[in-house]
């Protein structure tokens, strides 16, 4: 019995119990084993990505010379970019606004700014499709990067009410006396929101920030139908590639996204965390 | 305390304008749009006249549609089931785990959220395929069976027959789990880690097993988590177009497939907006029915 050693588990300690174990243990095989294959295989010496034949990188040199797949890349980024922004000032100012204000309507206003979050993906498609193509046609052949107006805005649209949430449970945080000392001691309204609200708001904007960036960057669905023939963007691109031929280049596109999203949530995660301990919590 | 806005007229208006004229111009006036749109008539190839017209949602009730909406609700309705089941013991062994080894079992489950769904698709294609990892793992299983049944002194088994895994039915639930199972885990995870955990303790003391323990007080007092999980993994769900669009065959559309079809390919926007909008009231529908359910516990 010298196997004894390692103690029975305790009454709650589930994760101890073999059982439970299995279960997560396959369900972290479930959901990690394709995108594990998906990322081998990007480096597999073969056209049809099926058997393995040797280590290559080659199709990460076609992806790279394949240049309307950088376009859309780029594109995406570019997008990400601009609807990062933007769903941060407007996310932000939602939050002030349900947080510090007393209106009449206020309820209706709480409500509407939850529809893009609850709404489905393909009602908000079509949407800004029939929106894009009667009400407000976007003009086509405008230059880089204003030909992504129409994608950005129906990005935007999606994405600020996201932003509002999370900075919104930031503020639950925050002491209002603050805000009226400033103003006591003489500090104007702007001074007062630039100096105390966003510095004590910041983890929350990046968060918001991330999450923006993420849900831009991950769009299909609404971009699939804003997105014009000139105006691809990275999925709508993969997505007619998936249709046309599977060949290992769209291992090599989908690894170096993966890659790319991981890093930069990483980076968000490891400012946001910076910025939520460097201050003193209220 | 609020303020009222009537006591910082200008800087409310600073505050609250951007927003809500964005939210009006780029959100509620498209919506309308549809809306106007689902009472309306093709008369052109490009001109629809709004002519208050319930023909399209007529339509919509006809068989063929209305068996597609029942097929998107059974499976969304299952792929939730199926989250919940698997779900449950994950979010379980997560909240119980040392706060070290939480912190990075949150993060695994995570982590794919952060993968392009497109791509996450795509992964579970070559998995699934007829010359899949899964379809690989089974032959492998069928020649040691059938190399065991010669070294008995029977005949082997025939050649290995792929199965068809990809373009069904069940390769969209597959799907939608594979996508759904972390908006389900998270929200049971919170539930579970705010418990309190005497009365399971207490539960235990006075004799009763684990699984009695989990299902007369656990799954109880988690009530408002796992109703909040299964909204949160139905909506989606229901609306989901890709995963049908990439995995199904033939028969596995959804609404939102059917929907699309409207807009790109058949030309008829009065009809794929009748669609949208009996999607989105279905979708208010399952948010208010969550809303009952959870007010009941309290009352009680």
């Amino acid at each position: 019995m010298a196997r004894v050693a390692r103690e029975k588990p305790g009454p709650l300690e589930y994760h101890r119990r073999w059982p439970l174990q299995l279960i997560v243990g396959a369900t972290f095989f479930f959901l990690y084993f394709p995108l594990i294959i998906l990322m081998v295989f990007s480096f597999n010496d073969s056209k049809r990505n099926i058997v393995w034949q040797g280590f290559t990188f080659d199709y990460y040199e076609k992806v790279f010379k394949n240049a309307e797949l950088i376009e859309a890349f780029g594109n995406s980024l570019t997008i990400a970019f601009f609807c990062t922004i933007i769903s941060v000032v407007l996310g932000a100012l939602t939050a002030v606004m349900l947080w510090r204000f007393r209106f009449p309507g206020k309820t209706a206003v709480e409500g509407a700014m939850a529809l893009p979050i609850v709404v489905p993906e393909i009602c908000m498609g079509v949407a800004m499709l029939v929106f894009f193509a009667k009400i407000m046609p976007w003009p086509s052949g405008m230059p880089w990067p204003f030909n992504l107006g129409a994608i950005i805005i129906a990005h935007v649209s999606f994405a600020f009410p996201f932003v509002a949430t999370v900075v919104r449970a930031r503020l639950a945080s925050f002491n209002r006396e603050l805000e009226e000392a400033a103003k006591d001691l003489g500090a104007s309204e702007w001074r007062t929101f630039w100096d105390v609200l966003v510095p004590h708001m910041q983890p929350g904007l990046i968060a918001g920030a991330l999450l923006a960036f993420t849900l831009s960057l991950d769009d299909f669905v609404i971009t699939f139908f804003t997105a014009g023939p000139d105006t691809i963007t990275f999925p709508v691109k993969v997505y007619s590639m998936l249709r046309f031929s599977v060949t290992p280049e769209v291992n090599a596109a989908s690894t170096i996204l993966i890659v790319v999203t991981v890093v930069l949530t990483a980076v968000g995660l490891h400012l946001q965390n910076q910025s939520e301990n460097k201050k003193p919590k209220p | 305390m609020e303020q009222t806005w009537r006591q910082a007229r200008g800087a409310f208006a600073a505050i609250a304008a951007p927003p809500l004229v964005w939210l009006l111009l780029f959100f509620l006036v498209p919506l309308g749009v549809i809306w106007a749109y689902s009472f309306g008539e093709n008369v052109g190839p490009i001109t629809i006249d709004l002519t208050g017209t319930f023909a399209n949602y007529m339509r919509a009730l006809e068989p063929l549609y209305l068996s597609i909406f029942g097929k998107s609700v059974i499976v969304a309705g299952v792929t939730t089931l199926l989250c919940l089941l698997v779900g449950f013991p994950v979010a379980l062994a997560i909240a119980f785990a040392s706060p070290r080894m939480k912190a990075w079992l949150l993060l695994l489950i995570m982590l794919p959220f952060w993968t392009n769904l497109l791509i996450r698709t795509f992964a579970l294609i070559a998995v699934l395929r007829e010359q899949g990892y899964v379809n690989f793992g089974i032959e492998w299983f069928w020649n040691l069976a059938s190399s065991a049944r010669e070294l008995v002194g029977m005949a082997p088994l025939g050649d290995y027959e792929p199965l068809t895994l990809l373009y069904n039915n069940a390769a969209v639930i597959v799907g939608l789990v594979y996508v759904h199972l972390p908006f389900m885990v998270l929200p049971l995870y919170s539930a579970l880690d705010r418990m309190d955990r005497s009365l399971m303790e207490a539960s235990l003391d006075l004799g009763a097993g684990h699984l009695r323990t989990i299902l007369l007080v656990v799954v109880p007092l988690a009530a408002p988590g796992i109703a909040s999980g299964v909204l949160i993994t139905f909506i989606p769900a229901l609306g989901s177009y890709l995963t049908p669009d990439l995995l199904g065959g033939t028969d596995s559309q959804m609404i939102a497939n059917v929907i699309e079809r409207q807009f790109k390919k058949a030309n008829d926007w009065p009809f794929g907006a009748a669609l949208s909008f009996l999607l989105m009231y279905l979708t208010f529908f399952a948010i208010a029915a969550q809303a009952l359910i959870q007010r009941k516990p309290g009352r009680r």
